[in-house]
């Protein structure tokens, strides 16, 4: 009976960062179970990378990143690395948010405990840049295995592939809160498609030419595939720092906004 | 009573001018929503309370009338608008975190996690409180013998029958063993079966010293449950004490209910007035509120007037509450 008497000597304040990987384990608990459903994700960017990197690459003689000669399917990879850390941050921050926040209320469930807004926004984007993540790091070991990478600086996709999935993350959970129904999520759909194709993913940014060229500069998942190119063919430079820059502003900008929209939407 | 009395005697220098023990103490206070009109909706107009520790405490009243307002605003998750809050002596815009860590709730709608099992909801919420691993596991074990869910360790929410919910959603809110347990309309929408279950959890809960705030919209329940009242309409409160207390101060010992055919209630009421203390007319029977029931049925027919159907009982917090809001509680 001892369950019963009042004692809260046990409960300990949590700091944002314990808070934050409670979030992590409680995702990670439902996915224990079902990590199949990870297995589609990560697949969908080898297929790509298959058909369109090594199928058409073959009619593709040489390419050149940066002064330097690859070939057609070495300059597809990265696009799908970094498109694979998108789409995974993506699958989470939107249709997954949507359906806590709208339809089970599991944010309501955890402002019940000493959990805050803040928390629910790191906790909930920090795990959608995760799952992006582990995506683009099984596509990494593909790459490696199918000889693509050419530089030790790929080592650095890793902490690049993870910024892309907190900049995405945070930004598409962000508008989520915005969405009133799953009819919404279309827009997404509409914006993530072209994003894929145009973003220097299958061809270069030289393919553009004046104002286009600039707005296709100017778009995240740009940024994003253009600095996994630069680090898995070896050819940094100034603009991956520029790229660092807009995806770490992106992801921060993202994370103080689903935090104010929480706010708004759950502590009414 | 007097033991409350004698524990808030031990005053510390700090202590604000109520009692020391006070768990919740309100002043003045006001919840207005914007609605998306953009008018602006005032949900709760100005209520004062404060509950005491180890007390059994209701908010009594029709749906709309503030009672989840309040709630929400007591489980520190809704700004108060207007007027003075403290939980556990604590103000929620400040020590949210700290004023939940301490709370039990149970929400008015189960909103349990459906993508984990039954032990995981326990546990993965036992943690969000900070508890360490094995103290969490520890503790899941015992609310799962305490909520007879055991066996339903490993099975996933959606499995469940609404009482079993209910039951692991109280379960849930006792994992930090809270100094304050909330529960918002405990067992609207359980049958009876289920109710008395969770009667009896609650009893024993605080029995164990637990300070329980409840809403509910059952007389029943309130009576059972409730050490203390309060009868909340439209944003106030309209009455304040204990069960009993209430039922002598706003009824009488007895109430004859009397059913006429369709449409006479209204003519035998005034017919019967001066039988009872008050008459109160319901579109399917009266009351006559009084001292005596059977002596109001007897004068009855001595008037000639037969009754299709008649049943004398003792006054209930029902009767309480259709004085003072003029309404039954079927809105």
């Amino acid at each position: 009976m001892t369950t019963l008497a009042s004692d809260t000597t046990q409960v300990q304040p949590l700091t944002a960062a314990a808070a934050t990987r409670l979030l992590v384990l409680r995702n990670y608990v439902v996915y224990r179970d079902a990590w199949k459903l990870f297995l589609t994700g990560f697949l969908e960017p080898v297929f790509y990378l298959f058909s369109i990197g090594i199928g058409v690459g073959a009619l593709v003689s040489g390419f050149e990143v940066g002064g330097k000669e690859v070939s057609y399917a070495a300059f597809v990879a990265p696009g799908m690395l970094a498109a694979s850390a998108f789409n995974g941050a993506l699958i989470d921050s939107t249709y997954n948010v949507f359906f806590k926040l709208k339809y089970v209320r599991l944010y309501d469930q955890m402002l019940a405990t000493p959990l805050t807004t803040g928390d629910i926004a790191r906790g909930e984007i920090a795990w959608g840049q995760l799952r992006g993540a582990s995506y683009a790091t099984m596509f990494l070991l593909v790459m490696l295995a199918m000889g693509l990478i050419d530089s030790w600086w790929a080592l650095l996709a890793l902490p690049a592939v993870l910024l892309i999935g907190f900049a995405f993350s945070a930004v598409c959970m962000a508008a989520t809160t915005w969405m009133r129904n799953f009819q919404d999520f279309d827009k997404i759909t509409l914006v993530q498609l072209p994003l894929f194709l145009f973003s220097a993913t299958f061809f270069p940014i030289d393919t553009y030419s004046g104002p286009v060229r600039w707005i296709v500069e100017c778009t995240p998942l740009y940024r994003g595939v253009v600095l996994c190119r630069e680090l898995t063919t070896g050819t940094v430079s100034v603009a991956s720092g520029v790229s660092v820059a807009y995806l770490l502003v992106m992801g921060v900008v993202g994370l103080l906004v689903v935090r104010r929209r929480l706010d708004a939407l759950l502590l009414t | 009573m007097s033991d409350t009395l004698s524990e808030s005697a031990g005053q510390r220098d700090d202590a604000p001018a109520t009692a020391v023990d006070a768990m919740i103490v309100a002043r003045g206070l006001r919840k207005s929503f914007r609605q998306s009109s953009g008018a602006s909706f005032e949900a709760v107009r100005g209520i004062d309370l404060e509950v005491r520790k180890g007390e059994s405490f209701g908010f009594l009243g029709p749906n709309g009338a503030g009672k989840s307002s309040t709630m929400r605003m007591i489980a520190a998750v809704s700004p108060v608008t207007e007027g003075e809050l403290r939980i556990l002596g604590m103000d929620p815009a400040v020590d949210g975190p700290a004023i939940r860590g301490r709370l039990g709730v149970c929400p008015q709608e189960d909103n349990l996690d459906q993508e984990l099992n039954v032990f995981d909801n326990l546990y993965i919420y036992g943690r969000y409180f900070g508890l360490p691993k094995q103290v969490v596991r520890d503790r899941v074990g015992e609310l799962l013998e305490f909520a007879k869910l055991t066996e339903k360790a490993k099975s996933r929410v959606e499995e469940l029958s609404g009482g079993m919910k209910r039951r692991l959603t109280i379960a849930r809110s006792l994992v930090n063993r809270p100094d304050l347990l909330l529960l918002d309309e405990p067992t609207t929408g359980l049958d009876p079966q289920a109710r008395h279950l969770l009667w009896d959890q609650l009893f024993r809960l605080k029995q164990a010293g637990v300070t329980l705030v409840l809403t509910t919209h059952y007389m029943d329940e309130a009576e059972q449950l409730c050490d203390r009242l309060v009868v909340m309409d439209k944003g106030v409160i309209v009455a304040e004490g204990a069960p009993l207390e209430l039922i002598r101060a706003h009824s009488t010992r007895e109430v004859a209910e009397l059913r006429f055919g369709v449409g006479e209630h209204g003519d035998h009421a005034e017919a019967l007035a001066d039988l009872g203390e008050r008459v109160e007319v319901l579109p399917d029977r009266l009351l006559v509120y009084t001292d005596d029931g059977e002596e109001v049925l007897a004068k009855t027919h001595e008037r000639g007037l037969q009754p299709l159907a008649t049943l004398v009982r003792r006054s209930s917090l029902e009767d309480v509450f259709l004085r003072l809001t003029g309404r039954t509680l079927v809105d």
